[in-house]
Parts: structure tokens; C-alpha cells; sequence
């Protein structure tokens, strides 16, 4: 993998003339964990879509461009809220999708190294219905490491798993994710706080950049400065809805 | 329990039926006891047999040449936007007719013997199973589109890899639908214009007023119909669902 470019999207976006938000700029710092935070119904998704290259439904007028020129929407891996693991297909086969679907052969070597890293080596001949819902997950996530891309888009990825398990995948989240360049669209203050490096809240409006914590990601769920962050996005947010 | 249910449920039949038989007192060719049909029954099992077997071909080598024309239709339908504009109204004007009305023609065509049967268990079978099929392949669920796109895969290899097995069970639903099917059809091809098959042996009985011999057909027939049912939701459990079930790990864990 060559070094992680940083990614830039402006541009507005609206669905049948209404805009869904204004023109904006959404700038991620090369090789960095960006968190965009908003509530329901904002276009978070959609703007993560948009770098992704997938259709969104919405009329974009503005450009997603990488700091090094070339193509973005080749180089993402992508993981959503749901885990998208093909039920039918074993942890490993699904660990190894990307490179069925392009017809590659797989790097055995790095599927058993990453298998290990997320704690899957004992699951790997198991299909995603025996596993758990943090399991399930943790087979997403290396399926995105599998894909080996410079640039990471998360949308939500672990709204669906208890505090204690969604604590538990930030960590190892971050800790396999570095030097990617990582966008993670959440709804969830405290997640922002922990892992954004930079943190943006979408509203209608657009984008405001919000201070961030200064200490290394993942920041510790017990950490003054964190919680402080936390309880300030929780406000604003709260300011932003009726 | 299922086959204990199954028992009870055929003597309970048979017991209703001798009861109506002894009530009425109908005459033996308008409605035969299950005692006399059991004897016919046995006394011509060789004729049954003869005339069994070659309804059970028409019926297999109709599922199998249906079934293969649904798969192949439904997997074109859906890899090519111009085949559904096409053909897919053509296919729902065609199932729109009713194919008995085709088998006089297909006999005119076919002749009596094995193959107009056999096209016409086909033309009866192939609209299920492509239309269920179909449906399976176009609902894939957006999610796991998304994903193989950015995974820059090709249309060929989403078809193959993900598409085609989450549309499995459809698949399964509609070949269950064609087991049923198919020996109606068959039946009725037979009917239309034959000398041999169970339908053809019905007939003749039914116009001898050999009464008992027709009971006995249908009743081969009705078993037939449901081993056949039988054994088709068992080879769809077995070759399509096991796959792509996430209840049963254990089997390729």
C-alpha cells in the first residue's frame, strides 16, 4: 500500500430540488481518523457514499478529489452498520470477497495474519449465523483490512453492537486501521470523541469543525477531556434539533 | 409423528370413503368401495406399472428440461436490461393463455408419443420456476451490492458469487411449485391424444365404465404426485438450501 492521500469533497447535494445540505467542504487529513458526526436524516451517509463512488439518489454538484490527483473512488474499502457478510459463505470466504469478486487469487499468508489480528483464526471455517453480533463485526472489519485500500469510509459501523462490545472494536478498530486515511460517519457523540482526530457536525446548514481532544486515538472511555468533548458535541447536537 | 399423522389421515380417507359407499349404496361403476379398487388395483398392477412409468418419464424429463429452461431464462433476464424489455412481457402475455388450450396443437405438432407430454409438462413448468428465480436474482439485497462495487467487481462475478446464491431459495420455491406441476401436465398432454401414460389408462377405464380401474390410476397418480414432491423438496434442501442456509453450520463447519 502506497502512502494514504488526504481526500477533499465539496459541493452541495439535493434530492428533487430540495437540498439535503448545502455546499460544503469535508477535508480528511491524509493517513488520519476523521469522525462526521450528525443526526438522522442529514446526509451523513450520503456524503460517505459519495467518496465511495456508489449511487446515492441525490444530485451532487461539487467534486471528491484526492491530495496526490488521482482517482478516490478505486482506492475505498468500505464498512457499513450492517456487517453485509454473505451468510451462505464461510468467515474465511467472506474475509476473502473482495478477491473472489476480481477473480485474484488470495494472499493466504495475510488472510491468516488478519484472521488472528481480529481474533477470528478459531472461526474461520464458521458461517456468520453461528457467530455474534461483535464477532460478525470484528469479520467485517477484516474483510475491509483484506482489501488492503489507502482509504477507509465507516458508516456506523458499530451502532449495532452493546457499549461494552463497541468500545472493545474502537480499539482494535484503530489499532489495525493506521495509517489509513479513515472517515467514520456516527450519530454517537462518545464515538466521535474517542476516535476523531479531526471531528465535523453535519446540519443542514453544512459542516462545523469541532475542537477535538488533543491525546492520541483511541482516546481511554475514562478520560476527562474526552468526556468534556463528548458532552459539548452532545449539546450542540441537541441545539441543531428542534 | 409426520408419518404417523400421514397414517392416521389415510385411514381416516379410506373409512369416509367406504362410508359414503355403504350409505349411499351407489352402484360399483359410479362409485367403487376401497376394497374393490385395492383388488383391481392388484389384479392389474402390471398394466398400472407399465402405464406408471411412462407418465413418471414424461414428468422427469419435463422438470429437467423445464427447470433448465427456467434457470437459463431467469439468469438472461437478469444480466441483460434488453432481455427484460423483450421478453419479459412476451413470457406474462404466454403465461397468460392457458396451456391446456395448447394441447391439442402440441400434439398436432409433436405426435403421441413421448414428446408432446413431455413439452407440455415443460410449458407448464417454465414460467414458475423463471419467474421465481427472476424475482430471487433482482432482489439481491442493495447492501451487499454496494460492497462488491467498491470492490471493483464485475457484473459476471457479482452474478456468480453473490446474486445466484442469495436468489437459491427462490429457486428452491419455484422448482417445489414445478414438482407440482409438472404431472398435470403431463397428464393432460396425455389426455389430449396417447396410447400409453396413467392419464391415457383413466381415460379408457373412465369410458369402459371400468370404474375401479380409473380409481386405481388416480390413486397411482396421487401417490406418484406426492413421492415426487417428496422427492423434490428434498433435493432442493439438499443441493440449493443447505448452502445458503446460515442455520446449518454445522455441515460445512
Amino acid at each position: 500500500m502506497t502512502d494514504a492521500p488526504g481526500v477533499t469533497l465539496q459541493g452541495g447535494a439535493s434530492i428533487n430540488g430540495a437540498p439535503l445540505f448545502a455546499p460544503l467542504v469535508l477535508s480528511l487529513n491524509a493517513g488520519e481518523w476523521t469522525c462526521l458526526l450528525g443526526g438522522s436524516g442529514v446526509g451523513k451517509s450520503t456524503l460517505l457514499r459519495l467518496i465511495s463512488g456508489l449511487a446515492t439518489g441525490a444530485k451532487f454538484d461539487g467534486s471528491v478529489t484526492a491530495s496526490d490527483a488521482l482517482p478516490v473512488a478505486d482506492r475505498v474499502a468500505y464498512m457499513a452498520q450492517d456487517d453485509l457478510l454473505l451468510p451462505w459463505a464461510t468467515v474465511r470466504q467472506n474475509v476473502q470477497l473482495g478477491s473472489r469478486l476480481r477473480g485474484e487469487d488470495t494472499d493466504t499468508g495475510r488472510l491468516a495474519r488478519i484472521l488472528s489480528q481480529v481474533g477470528l483464526t478459531d472461526h474461520a471455517g464458521k458461517k456468520p449465523g453461528a457467530l455474534s453480533g461483535g464477532q460478525r463485526q470484528r469479520v467485517a472489519l477484516a474483510r475491509t483490512l483484506m482489501e488492503d485500500k489507502p482509504i477507509i469510509l465507516l458508516d456506523e459501523p458499530f451502532s449495532s453492537l452493546d457499549a461494552q462490545t463497541r468500545s472493545a472494536m474502537q480499539e482494535l478498530t484503530v489499532d489495525v486501521l493506521r495509517g489509513q486515511t479513515v472517515l467514520i460517519v456516527t450519530h454517537d457523540p462518545a464515538e466521535a470523541a474517542r476516535l476523531g482526530q479531526s471531528i465535523f457536525v453535519l446540519r443542514p446548514a453544512g459542516v462545523q469543525r469541532f475542537p477535538h481532544p488533543t491525546s492520541p486515538i483511541p482516546r481511554p472511555i475514562d478520560d476527562l477531556q474526552t468526556l468534556e468533548c463528548q458532552a459539548a458535541l452532545l449539546k450542540l447536537l441537541r441545539e441543531g434539533s428542534p | 409423528m409426520k408419518a404417523l399423522s400421514a397414517l392416521l389421515a389415510t385411514l381416516f380417507a379410506l373409512a369416509i370413503w367406504q362410508l359414503i359407499v355403504t350409505l349411499t349404496g351407489l352402484p360399483r361403476f359410479i362409485l367403487p368401495g376401497p376394497a374393490l379398487v385395492a383388488e383391481t388395483w392388484w389384479a392389474n398392477r402390471a398394466l398400472i406399472a407399465e402405464h406408471t412409468w411412462v407418465t413418471a418419464l414424461e414428468v422427469v424429463l419435463g422438470l429437467a428440461i423445464g427447470s433448465t429452461l427456467g434457470v437459463a431464462t431467469a439468469l438472461h433476464l437478469a444480466s441483460s436490461p434488453a432481455a427484460r424489455v423483450l421478453v419479459q412481457p412476451i413470457l406474462v402475455f404466454t403465461q397468460a393463455l392457458p396451456v391446456f388450450a395448447l394441447a391439442p396443437i402440441l400434439t398436432l405438432w409433436l405426435g403421441f408419443g413421448l414428446w408432446s407430454k413431455v413439452f407440455m409438462a415443460v410449458l407448464i413448468i417454465y414460467f414458475p420456476i423463471t419467474s421465481s428465480f427472476f424475482d430471487g436474482l433482482m432482489r439481491t439485497p442493495p447492501g451487499y451490492l454496494d460492497l462488491a462495487r467498491t470492490m471493483q467487481a464485475s457484473p459476471a462475478r457479482i452474478l456468480w458469487h453473490i446474486r445466484i446464491p442469495a436468489a437459491l431459495p427462490s429457486l428452491a420455491s419455484g422448482l417445489r411449485l414445478a414438482g407440482v406441476y409438472a404431472p398435470i401436465g403431463a397428464v393432460i398432454g396425455e389426455w389430449v391424444g396417447a396410447s400409453r401414460g396413467l392419464g391415457y389408462l383413466m381415460l379408457l377405464a373412465n369410458g369402459r365404465a371400468k370404474t375401479d380401474l380409473m380409481f386405481a390410476s388416480l390413486l397411482t397418480l396421487g401417490v406418484f404426485a406426492v413421492l415426487l414432491h417428496v422427492t423434490v423438496v428434498w433435493l432442493t434442501r439438499r443441493l440449493l438450501l443447505e448452502e445458503t442456509t446460515n442455520s446449518r453450520n454445522e455441515i460445512s463447519a
